[in-house]
């Protein structure tokens, strides 16, 4: 499938979802109200066929968080970006893709570890690398005076 | 294979009560500090959890504080087997963002080095399996025959391990004068050594008995849960980027993609045989033929990325590495994520290790290949 039929066909899907050629694959940014009903479609629609979850990864913003969901179809060998906004960056809430794609319960457990982003209806939703009471160190406001010399 | 699993589990007569063993952080089988959480009913193991972060390092945060050409030297103390390959990796995703062509040169040198880290890397994961099952024999054989890869390393390099190699623009040296001469003379030797592993593990009673129709994988979970590389790969998921999405020289070379469809834990131990095989005819049909040229293109001496998310995938001896760079325009990149295969091959462990004897755990982790720091980052 070509990249304008691929656009053409998640198009179609709806949900508020945005989509355009980025500079290297397609983009989708989708609401995080809408996300979970989106993704689903990606993954069993017989035309998109994303089955495999390359990597879930989240970016702090100043306003706001974003998980970035890279996707791989493995009948079809076409790659897509999936981008969901968070409402603020306080209390950051998406919902869990693990009932989808099960390796994301470990990526997004990373993502709450690192940026504290809350996913909604995950399995086993604990810290992964760090302690129960440590900061969120990829925000851009994390503080650690003793860790991080600062010149 | 889910049947025979719950068979497993139900016909076992004998019934005793469920306890958890600490699995790690300190233990041999685990190759590094990772502590398994199993559960256990008997020698039954219903499962397992693994806990990770005991050495992690922070390397994502870090990143951000550090210019483009500094991280490329923090991603081989990630998975420190595949230090080559990590390098590329982001030199590869830099280039890609700057729009920098590399001369040929570069790209037939750099896959020469991959493919003798994939050697290295496979030599060491087949001599510590062997271990792990209680062939001491084997760690010596692996090992002599990666001295022979870590000393080319070494002369080209200027290290035996943490490469630092392939930078952003090209590579950090050209080839040392006798690499060539040296490479040929490794092949030579080495296909004369690979049948000697075969000889000594692939048909020994005692180890096939224990990897044979253990630790199954299927293709449709293999992709639900990431596992891609050699260990993808044996439950027959065709993940090969070098293949699927080439870079570098490996569309000038031809080579077979492994694929088994059995996905137990001795067609995994098969996949990484074959794999070493094609390995070294990549080398032999690129070692002739480098062209002439630069070793690396003049970058600007502050290397700064257009705005804008950049993501690069490659092959790495454990699977599928990528490197995502948000930047911002700035010298150092806003955010840096590292997907490692090792992060997503292990967590599918507990969905294959269930119903099956602790020891088998043991074998199923060998064939894993597990680096920790590439896990932890």
């Amino acid at each position: 499938m070509t990249n304008e039929a691929l656009i053409a066909a998640i198009d179609k899907i709806g949900a508020e979802a945005e989509t355009r050629q980025g500079a290297q694959y397609v983009e989708t940014f989708v609401p995080f109200a809408k996300m979970h009903g989106f993704m689903k479609h990606l993954k069993e629609d017989d035309n998109l066929a994303f089955d495999y979850l390359i990597c879930v990864s989240g970016v702090d913003h100043a306003d706001h968080m974003q998980m970035v969901y890279h996707l791989e179809s493995t009948k079809h060998n076409h790659m897509m970006v999936v981008k969901v906004k968070t409402d603020g960056r306080e209390t950051p809430a998406v919902d869990s893709v693990t009932d989808l794609w099960p390796t994301a319960e470990f990526h997004e457990r990373e993502a709450f570890d690192l940026l504290g982003i809350h996913f909604n209806n995950h399995p086993d939703l604990r810290r992964m690398f760090l302690d129960d009471n440590w900061g969120y160190p990829l925000r851009k406001d994390y503080k650690d005076d003793i860790h991080i010399v600062s010149r | 294979m889910d049947e025979l699993r719950e068979i497993m589990i139900t016909t076992d007569e004998i019934k005793t009560d469920e306890y958890l063993i600490n699995m790690g952080p300190q233990h041999p089988s685990t190759h590094g500090v990772l502590r398994l959480l199993v559960q256990l009913e008997g020698e039954i193991v219903h499962n397992v959890q693994p806990h990770v972060g005991y050495i992690h390092s922070g390397i994502e945060k870090m990143a951000e504080s550090l210019s483009y050409p500094q991280i490329g030297h923090l991603t081989d103390r990630m998975d420190y087997l595949s230090a080559h390959q990590n390098n590329e990796a982001v030199a590869l995703c830099v280039e890609n963002a700057l729009q920098v062509e590399v001369p040929e040169r570069v790209k037939y040198i750099r896959t020469i080095m991959s493919e003798l880290s994939r050697l290295a890397s496979h030599q060491l994961w087949w001599c510590v399996m062997g271990m792990d099952m209680g062939a001491l024999t084997t760690f010596f054989y692996g090992l002599r025959d990666r001295e022979d890869i870590l000393d080319i390393f070494e002369e080209t390099c200027g290290a035996r391990l943490t490469v630092n190699y392939s930078i952003p623009g090209g590579l950090m040296f050209d080839i040392h004068p006798n690499f060539q001469r040296d490479v040929k003379a490794f092949i030579k030797k080495f296909k004369t050594k690979l049948p000697e592993y075969d000889r000594l593990l692939s048909g020994n009673v005692i180890f096939t008995e224990r990897t044979k129709g253990v630790g199954f994988l299927s293709k449709e979970d293999a992709i639900a849960y990431g596992v891609t590389g050699p260990t993808g790969r044996a439950s027959g998921f065709s993940c090969d980027l070098r293949k699927h999405r080439p870079y570098s020289a490996y569309d000038k070379v031809n080579f077979k993609e492994i694929l088994s469809d059995v996905g137990d834990t001795y067609a995994r131990y098969q996949v990484r045989m074959a794999e070493m095989w094609e390995s070294m005819s990549i080398i032999e049909q690129l070692i002739d033929n480098i062209p002439e040229g630069d070793y690396a293109v003049k970058m600007k001496g502050v290397v700064k990325l257009p705005e804008g998310e950049f993501y690069q995938r490659v092959e790495t001896a454990r699977g599928e590495f990528g490197v995502f760079i948000v930047s911002d325009g700035k010298k150092n990149p806003y955010r840096v994520k590292f997907r490692s295969p090792g992060f997503s091959n292990l967590f599918a462990i507990n969905h294959i290790a269930k119903g099956w004897k602790i020891a088998d755990l043991v074998a199923i982790m060998s064939t894993f290949d597990l680096v920790i720091p590439d896990i932890d980052r």
